[in-house]
């Protein structure tokens, strides 16, 4: 399968530069695959699981949150907001992350507390499915 | 005379030195985090970087939009977000900032958001309305809190609070040198570049240019303001460690130069006694 230059950058750094088969996102109105001389596309991303089929054919997984997709005839880009590749999650903290989500919005006081702990908990679980 | 002055040079020697010994202690703080901010700020810089490009890519090839992010209107109120330090001692670095805002507002109306105690001090000072004071600790803002004011500011630009948002901070450019920068950020705009208007602008967008143009410019903003942070952080500690420095050497300076008075006035008392006990004693 021919193959085109992805860049994943994020404000943690650059996660990566170079050429890949297949990049599979969770945007705003689903998951959407990305392969090589797509029209040009943008759209913004959702909570989810993020997959790169790299040119040798492995597959990374990797959870992403926020941020825009954007397909040009000379590279993808995919700007998230937050980027983390399933071997770099931390179990535990998300687990944490989860627990800590979830009291949260048991607590919420007001609809705003809750969207960011609902976020915050989407964003935790999203980390443990993809981290296992 | 000569004891009491001699007493009084020795006590001034101890203040110095113990003022040197805070500048240096300063400076060794200030060098260990500028590491830090250094790494940091080039981290997020590709981020920043990329993130403008894709936006004015979309933005050049697609002038149809009916977003309210892309629209200009006439300015009669500017919105200004501070990103300055939580203390001083950092040399110009304060100061600095402000000038630049000053200069680029040249007394127009206008609303803040300071982010960092001493830009509050200093909207409070020049009695600037201010949007929100949450942002007192410049260090303690993360990328949740910048996702909250992109929320807040472009809540705002789309009330039509104020028609126009800039953002005033520092730009690390080396150890030694930083520049304050004025950057606009709202409502976007863009130059059409020379003999690339016709370019695919094919672009298919989903759900809709504008649903998709109103879900990433406040990400678009956040992005920005966080790496204005990364830059401005790193600036602020640089500007401290060469403050700090600088102070250091004076101190070594000035306690050169009190030990030499010193050392003249202890001479001065021993010829005095001399000259008072040869006196007694010719008597």
């Amino acid at each position: 399968m021919s193959s085109f230059h992805l860049q994943i950058v994020t404000p943690d750094g650059e996660f990566f530069d170079g050429p890949a088969q297949r990049v599979k996102v969770r945007t705003i109105n689903g998951d959407v695959a990305i392969l090589d001389r797509h029209i040009p596309y943008v759209t913004a991303l959702g909570i989810g699981e993020a997959a790169v089929t790299m040119e040798d054919g492995t597959v990374h997984k990797a959870a992403a949150s926020g941020g825009m997709l954007s397909v040009t005839p000379e590279i993808v880009r995919v700007v998230a907001t937050t980027f983390e590749w399933a071997e770099d999650i931390d179990l535990d903290r998300a687990q944490r992350a989860k627990e800590t989500a979830e009291e949260r919005i048991k607590k919420a006081q007001d609809a705003k507390e809750l969207e960011l702990a609902k976020a915050k908990l989407s964003r935790a679980l999203v980390r443990l499915k993809v981290g296992q | 005379m000569a004891a009491s002055s001699m007493k009084d040079i020795k006590l001034r020697i101890k203040s110095v030195e113990s003022t040197m010994q805070i500048t240096k202690a300063m400076e060794l703080v200030a060098s260990s985090k500028v590491r830090k901010a250094k790494l940091h700020a080039e981290r997020t810089r590709p981020y920043f970087t990329t993130l403008y490009a894709t936006l004015s890519d979309i933005a050049e090839n697609n002038r149809e939009f009916s977003s309210p992010y892309v629209q200009a209107r006439p300015v009669t109120k500017t919105c200004y977000v501070l990103i300055a330090g939580d203390r001083g001692l950092a040399g110009g670095y304060n100061a600095n900032l402000f000038k630049a805002m000053e200069e680029h507002r040249q007394g127009r109306e206008c609303v803040t958001l300071p982010i960092g105690r001493k830009a509050v001090e200093y909207c409070h000072r020049s009695g600037l309305p201010m949007l929100t004071q949450d942002y007192d600790l410049v260090e303690q803002v993360d990328l949740d809190d910048c996702s909250a004011m992109a929320e807040l500011l472009c809540k705002a630009f789309r009330n039509k609070e104020f028609d126009e948002l800039n953002m005033a901070y520092t730009n690390f450019v080396s150890m030694l040198s930083q520049q304050p920068a004025v950057m606009k950020l709202l409502p976007l705009y863009y130059e059409q570049k020379q003999g690339s208007a016709q370019r695919d602008s094919l672009t298919l967008f989903e759900p809709s240019s504008g649903a998709v143009f109103n879900a990433i410019v406040p990400e678009y903003v956040t992005g920005l303001l966080y790496g204005a942070l990364a830059e401005s952080e790193a600036s602020e500690q640089s500007a401290r460690r060469a403050a700090m420095d600088a102070a250091s050497k004076n101190a070594g300076e000035m306690i050169e130069s009190l030990s030499l008075h010193y050392n003249r006035a202890r001479q001065a008392a021993i010829t005095q006694e001399i000259t008072e006990i040869v006196a007694g004693a010719e008597n």
